[in-house]
């Protein structure tokens, strides 16, 4: 693989020679890191220590004992204070952790963590790849990602919008996916507007970079406009709420069947990627049906952008659907595990765009839903964003209302007139909830606290 | 108007101003009219429509600097919101909401814009953002119960001589302007930073607006729900004390 094939004369300088000659072994599983412990795979300690600088090699080891305590003490998996002590003593890790690697970041409000499997599983065949599947999006659990697999010729990280200005400045990816903005965690995260300018400056100094982004969303728009090299797909969303007034001259966006537009200027760029249905039109003029396991429009949305910015490293779709259709879940998300005489489908929604696409994802008529809501601060603690999800989906089924702040979730069901039982813990609810199916929707934490307790990939 | 009438319930806006859940405040009345046995219609007025000045009550939400500009074009260009005020009609102001109905705000731009003239408030920018839980006591001739809501804002806002203040902050900022004070009361607009949304963490705030609207005061509606929820935000280990005293004190402050 020369540096052409990876998406033009751009990426020549982010390709170091070594990365590419092929003299580099096969992905290694992050299990085998954990079993060798200290010492780094592969590639060999001396070749590693001469690529980076002896502070970060030494900072990265120091990291990986740190998560290797915290893991001994039972503190969690140890891959952000890993990644934190790391960041402590090389406040530069992250830049000098992706030095002579094909960088792709994918960030938005909804379908980051997806998208990241798709391209990583995807671009699995052409090399290794680090990337953070576990979700962890800030600067320190992209450092462990890096650290984790520190051969590996790529790296797709997802990255949170608000930490996008950061990783970018440090990465000089290859390529950025943009998948969508709207609000999301507003007490922690800008509004939706202010997120849009951060994002257009950090992608107006990132002039490398191939912009992948969708071209029905007026705010990624907006700031993916200011690319050198954007490439626009028409990806889709439903969700409006947020762009009804123009991120560049405030007047109204005016939406028709096939886009949208303002007075000043501002317009749905024409798409190279459509999705239609589901099925995917490329530049090429082909068309290929995605026919995913993954369930719902999102995914197909995903799927799209992951199929453009795999074209732009060089990936054919139909190369990268075999790696995407083989998808079943993603970190918990859609997986269906039994539990008593219950089938339960565990599902993430942690803002009310998200809420609107999994909402769609329910059984039409029937079963149990159970609705789990913490509102700790990786959840956001404001949990007014609950009053824009619109649940008439929910009519007819039977609703368990739990997490830490189911009291907030019953008074929004009792106002839309949705009869609710109430209780504090979504296992319990499960195992109370008439046979059948269940559909749990819950959101961050509770989710993983979820996931943790009904064991994972069981 | 006779009780047959169905009251109307204005939700200015929408698409511009309800970014935090303030939409809410429209269902929770619609809900506690229609729960009472009074029929009642929830009106979206959007950018596409002229607005009306036949709504008994009207809800209007908050939202970022350039959505409050547009709003303000838009409700300055259709007087409705204006004619229905000065015929007494009922209006729930929230955070940016509010600073649109006062006569000056000076937003992130730095630029001062004019408001609505509709409460007697200035608004200028507060150098740090206020985020969080608030509990604050209402002036008690209007409410005895504790008001409860989360605030997002960076806006500092002070209450001019033809206005006073809704209510003392026992925690968290409100006006932000130095005096410990939250929200507003003109005539009958209540303006407020506080979402969550608002109506549906107080249910007296609620009914005491649409006593107005209707004349006098309404029958008892007790939600368990709501209830429940009260005593988790005020009372909860997680807030602390202070907002528990509120609550069980009732005493006017």
């Amino acid at each position: 693989v020369r540096s052409a094939d990876l998406g033009g004369a751009g990426q020549t300088a982010r390709v170091l020679d070594h990365d590419l000659t092929g003299c580099l072994p096969g992905r290694v599983h992050p299990a085998d890191m954990t079993a060798v412990g200290l010492n780094l795979v592969n590639e060999g300690p001396k070749r590693i220590r001469a690529r980076l600088p002896l502070r970060t090699w030494l900072a990265v080891r120091v990291g990986r004992l740190a998560a290797r305590l915290s893991r001994a003490a039972r503190l969690g998996q140890g891959r952000i204070i890993g990644g934190r002590v790391t960041l402590l003593l090389d406040g530069r890790a992250l830049h000098r952790l992706t030095r002579g690697r094909t960088v792709i970041l994918v960030t938005g409000t909804n379908g980051k963590t997806t998208t990241t499997l798709m391209l990583s599983q995807a671009l699995g065949g052409r090399g290794a790849v680090a990337t953070n599947s576990g979700g962890a999006n800030m600067p320190d659990g992209l450092v462990a990602a890096l650290a984790a697999d520190l051969h590996a010729p790529y790296a797709v990280l997802e990255t949170d919008e608000a930490y996008l200005p950061v990783a970018a400045r440090a990465v000089r990816p290859a390529a950025i996916v943009l998948l969508n903005l709207s609000r999301d965690q507003l007490d922690r995260v800008s509004e939706p507007s202010q997120l849009e300018r951060s994002i257009r400056s950090t992608i107006a100094d990132q002039p490398q970079a191939t912009v992948i982004a969708n071209a029905d969303d007026v705010l990624v728009t907006s700031a993916a406009l200011a690319a050198a090299r954007p490439t626009w797909v028409a990806a889709g969303g439903s969700w409006h709420v947020d762009s009804a007034s123009c991120p560049r001259c405030g007047a109204e966006i005016t939406r028709r069947k096939d886009g949208w537009s303002c007075i000043c200027g501002l317009r749905r760029p024409s798409p190279s990627w459509t999705l239609d249905g589901d099925a995917v039109l490329s530049p090429s003029g082909g068309r290929v049906t995605l026919a995913l396991q993954l369930p719902g429009r999102a995914n197909q949305a995903n799927a799209v952008l992951a199929l453009a910015a795999l074209s732009s490293v060089g990936v054919s779709p139909p190369e990268a659907l075999q790696q995407i259709r083989a998808l079943e879940h993603v970190d918990g998300r859609y997986r269906i595990l039994t539990r008593g005489d219950h089938a339960v489908r565990l599902l993430l929604a942690k803002n009310p765009a998200g809420w609107a696409e999994t909402l769609t994802l329910l059984n039409s008529s029937a079963g149990t839903v159970v609705l789990a809501i913490n509102g700790h601060v990786a959840d956001g603690q404001d949990l007014s964003w609950l009053w824009d999800v619109c649940l008439d989906p929910l009519a007819g089924h039977a609703i368990i209302a739990c997490g830490g702040r189911a009291a907030d979730l019953a008074v929004r069901l009792d106002y839309a007139d949705l009869p609710h039982t109430l209780t504090q813990d979504p296992i319990h609810a499960i195992d109370v909830a008439p046979a059948g199916p269940v559909d749990v929707i819950a959101n961050y934490t509770a989710f993983r606290r979820l996931q943790n307790r009904l064991g994972h990939g069981r | 108007m006779g009780a047959e009438s169905t009251v109307g319930i204005g939700l200015l806006l929408p698409d511009l101003l309800g970014t935090y859940g303030d939409a809410g405040n429209a269902t929770v009345l619609h809900q506690r009219l229609h729960r009472r046995g009074i029929p009642a219609q929830i009106l979206p007025i959007t950018l596409q429509d002229a607005v009306p000045a036949s709504c008994e009550l009207y809800v209007i939400g908050g939202g970022e600097d350039g959505a409050q500009r547009l709003a303000i074009r838009h409700l300055r260009k259709h007087e409705g919101l204006q004619r229905a005020v000065a015929a007494g009609s009922v209006v729930l102001a929230v955070c940016a909401g509010l600073q649109i109905l006062g006569w000056r705000l000076t937003g992130s731009d730095r630029v001062e814009h004019r408001g609505l003239d509709l409460l007697d408030v200035t608004t200028s920018p507060r150098i740090k953002r206020a985020v969080g839980e608030v509990i604050a006591k209402p002036q008690p001739d209007l409410l005895n119960a504790t008001l409860t809501g989360f605030e997002n804002h960076q806006g500092a806002t002070g209450v001019g001589p033809a206005a006073r203040p809704l209510a003392r902050v026992i925690r968290g900022v409100g006006n932000g302007a130095g005096d410990h004070s939250e929200g507003v009361v003109q005539g009958r607009i209540i303006g407020t930073y506080l979402h969550g949304p608002v109506l549906a963490r107080n249910p007296d705030l609620a009914d005491l607006l649409l006593g107005w609207a209707l004349g006098g005061p309404l029958a008892p509606l007790d939600m368990p729900s709501v209830t429940r929820l009260r005593a988790n935000r005020l009372g909860g280990g997680a807030l602390g004390g202070a907002g528990g005293r509120g609550e069980r004190a009732k005493r006017p402050s």
